[in-house]
């Protein structure tokens, strides 16, 4: 067997950031909604509030240690797999990550530790705070991460000496081209992703007839938040399309299937793009539909696969398809919460189950449009590790194939059984539902974060 | 004007390891301890005596790993490769322990991952040390890039250093057991403590007589004259420091013990740099060859000044928030 260690570094980077991305992007929106919670119920003084914090609290508490295991990973990964990457962007990647661990690594920890054991401890404003210093933590994580990685898309405020990139403008490193976009576009799916899974779970309980003001209260919350931004993320996505074709039009003529630049764009529903034959089978086609969306003109032209050589072309299929699947997600949320709102308006929502069963079983939404979105733009990058600057193949370490075939085949194991045991266990933490303790019933549990986070995130 | 820039950064992330080992040091000590405690109530009071601080402790690991890259790429570019295996089994064996902090609350299974915690901390702990050793005995490079095979590291004085760091975790997490826990607890880890101490001075030992028998540019550092005058006092430092903590595990002190071990680790770390500054890839590179460029060690410089003490302050404000002792069956409220 052949062991190619450029390819197996790629799958092995590939599935443990694709693994780690999944937590991040479902705790950043789920501790925003967490601390919105605990400030209304202070505000409020209603205890209602208090009792779906705790709730989602103890979800957030295993999903934050996952995220936090496998970012662990990442830190050393980048060294690991990419040394010569590190080499030769270090000086420019290396403090936007470093800002990342000062700003919000440690202060997630910390406040952290005072929201899920320092209800009884700590005054309680300075306990509500801690809730909405944890939420800007992870937002601001999500800053700076995004900040490296646009840079490895639309790269500036550089100079290469000896192939080395040299920092000559910090403002425009860190708020390069592609970032605005990307910021918003991320955030905003962190905060789509926790709002699904939360709209499923609130709909789940108003089927099963279970802790059912709670979870009228859930869905009124998620369904408020999703109507204004899921139809948000379509323009942002927009957006963001239309600064990729302007900086990487390799990549959106990839994510179109689209090979001649001096043609009008179709926008492809489907179809199988064929690399070596330079086209497309099985497609379903609307007219002009891409050129109409990129440029908005019936006959714009914007570049084709065919303008670069078949050397500079990324994996056509997989950015196809990722796209196409992110695609569908995006315009599904939109529809399925105005419809959720307009049912809400005529006052049937909490008993229409046409409606309530379907989304229950749409917690998987976000997660899924993340990872494939993220395949989109990091595949459609392809064979660029840094665009124009540093191929894929040129930013791997010198290590051997065999040895990291070994440890991808161990990341697999490792991470098939913390996975599965933490979805596991996730679902049984939502199928146990809301304590009903009242608040100040002492806590008789012990150890570790789930249990104190159970009785003690209340004062 | 920006020699002193690396010597800093030196400084800050030299400090951000010591921080590392000596915190994630004692809860990884625990875990090792784990197999040990008698049912799973005494297992809950451990991990109650560590859960709000586990996770701000392992922050120090990748602020570790980022500060190397931020202020050293071609040092981290060099020594992730070259030290691969013990590096990547280390990341693996953290994300089972970290994990088990939440698992064993919820799972059926609770004897599953409180395996998971003690193999996984046992494993970590190991990995850290044979990294270590895998640095002091030197890394081959040409080229400004890892030279070496993929077992390299593997040498019978790394898996000496990855034992002797091994024990200096599990020492450390049995004196923070003597301060932090009450009952039968707290009295197993007193006498844990006092042979987990014997072990640490006889790896200690080990180490400080292979190093300079084995690598001669270690000897010539600690041997000549007139290094030798000003070098004399820490073996003696050492030797005070454990009589000290020995004392002290007799005569029922709760603090001293816990902080005679942190002086036994700041002392052993005094000596590796003693050993091998001003080089951060021996015996070949130094902290200025592997520097980043001044302007990236200064726009890093200037967040650090400024968030750095912040840090500090707030994750103390957590230690203090949650001080005192944890009884049998007892958790923070």
């Amino acid at each position: 067997m052949d062991f190619d260690p450029v390819l197996l570094a790629r799958l092995q980077f590939a599935f443990t950031i694709a693994f780690h991305i999944i937590f991040p992007s479902f705790t950043i929106g789920l501790s925003a909604y967490i601390a919105t919670l605990h400030v209304t119920a202070w505000l409020t003084g209603r205890d209602h509030f208090l009792r779906i914090a705790r709730f989602w609290t103890k979800i957030f508490a295993v999903s934050f240690g996952m995220g936090v295991v496998s970012g662990v990973v990442l830190s050393y990964e980048l060294g690991t797999n990419w040394s010569r990457f590190s080499r030769l962007a270090g000086n420019i990647v290396g403090p936007l990550a470093g800002y990342e661990v000062l700003s919000a690594f440690f202060l997630e920890a910390s406040f952290l530790a005072i929201l899920l054991f320092g209800g009884r401890r700590v005054p309680r404003w300075l306990h509500v705070l801690s809730a909405v210093i944890v939420a800007v933590g992870t937002a601001t994580s999500a800053f700076w991460i995004l900040s490296a990685n646009s840079w490895m898309h639309t790269p500036a405020g550089h100079e290469m000496r000896d192939g080395v990139a040299y920092p000559i403008d910090w403002w425009a490193i860190v708020f390069n081209p592609s970032f605005p976009y990307r910021l918003a576009h991320m955030l905003n799916a962190s905060y789509l992703t926790a709002g699904f899974v939360v709209l499923a779970v609130s709909a789940r309980y108003l089927l099963k007839g279970a802790h059912l003001a709670e979870a009228r209260t859930m869905m009124r919350m998620a369904i408020g938040l999703l109507v204004v931004l899921a139809p948000l993320q379509v323009f942002l996505g927009d957006q963001h399309g239309l600064n990729t074709l302007k900086h990487q039009p390799t990549k959106v003529a990839a994510m179109e299937a689209h090979w001649d630049g001096s043609k009008p764009g179709d926008f492809h529903i489907f179809a199988w793009p064929d690399a070596k034959a330079e086209t497309n089978h099985f497609e379903i086609s609307v007219p002009h539909g891409s050129s109409l969306v990129l440029t908005h003109e019936w006959n714009g032209l914007f570049p084709g696969l065919k303008d670069v050589p078949p050397g500079d072309r990324p994996p056509l299929v997989t950015v196809f398809l990722a796209f196409r699947i992110m695609l569908a997600i995006g315009f599904f949320m939109p529809a399925a919460v105005l419809l959720g709102a307009f049912l809400w308006w005529r006052g049937k929502l909490f008993e229409t189950r046409w409606y309530l069963w379907p989304m229950a079983q749409t917690w998987w939404m976000g997660f899924v449009a993340v990872i494939a979105g993220w395949v989109v733009t990091e595949s459609g990058r392809q064979p660029w590790i840094v665009q124009g600057i540093l191929r894929t193949a040129d930013a791997t370490s010198p290590v051997i194939g065999p040895a990291i075939a070994v440890t991808f085949a161990l990341f697999i194991v490792v991470y098939g059984i913390i996975f599965s045991a933490g979805i596991y266990f996730i679902n049984r933490l939502i199928a146990k539902g809301l304590d009903s303790a009242a608040p100040d019933e002492p806590a008789v549990s012990l150890g570790g974060a789930l249990a104190a986070a159970g009785k003690s995130t209340e004062r | 004007m920006e020699w002193y820039l690396p010597l800093i950064w030196a400084g800050i992330i030299g400090s951000a390891v010591v921080l590392y080992v000596i915190l994630d040091g004692f809860d990884l000590g625990i875990g090792m301890l784990f197999p040990f405690a008698r049912d799973d109530k005494e297992r809950d009071q451990m991990m109650a005596s560590i859960a709000p601080f586990w996770d701000g402790n392992e922050t120090w690991l990748v602020m570790g790993g980022v500060g190397l890259l931020v202020a050293f790429p071609l040092a981290y570019a060099i020594v992730m490769p070259a030290l691969y295996l013990p590096v990547i089994v280390m990341l693996l064996a953290l994300v089972f322990r970290g994990v088990a902090f939440e698992f064993r609350e919820i799972g059926a299974n609770k004897a599953l991952w409180n395996t998971a915690f003690a193999a996984g901390s046992t494993l970590a702990g190991f990995a850290q040390g044979v990294i270590l050793g895998g640095l002091i005995q030197g890394i081959a490079v040409k080229d400004g890039a890892y030279a070496g095979g993929t077992f390299d590291w593997a040498t019978p004085f790394a898996l000496l250093c990855g034992f002797g760091v091994s024990f200096g975790y599990a020492l450390l997490g049995a004196t923070w057991l003597v301060m932090k826990t009450t009952g039968p607890v707290a009295d197993r880890a007193r006498t844990q403590a006092t042979w987990l101490l014997y072990a640490v001075l006889a790896f200690m030992a080990a180490v400080s007589l292979w190093t300079p028998l084995a690598f001669p540019r270690i000897r010539e550092r600690w041997f000549t004259l007139p290094n030798f005058f000003f070098l004399w006092p820490v073996p003696l430092f050492t030797a005070l420091t454990a009589f000290i903590g020995w004392r002290s595990l007799r005569r029922d002190s709760d603090t001293v013990p816990f902080v005679a071990t942190i002086v036994l680790f700041l002392l052993g770390f005094l000596g590796l740099v003693i050993s091998s500054f001003p080089y951060l890839v021996p015996p070949s590179l130094t902290v200025w060859q592997t520097a980043a460029t001044p302007s990236s060690q200064s726009f890093m410089l200037a967040g650090t000044l400024v968030l750095l003490p912040l840090i500090l302050a707030y994750t103390g404000y957590v230690y203090w928030l949650f001080r005192g002792k944890v009884g049998p069956g007892e958790s923070y409220h």
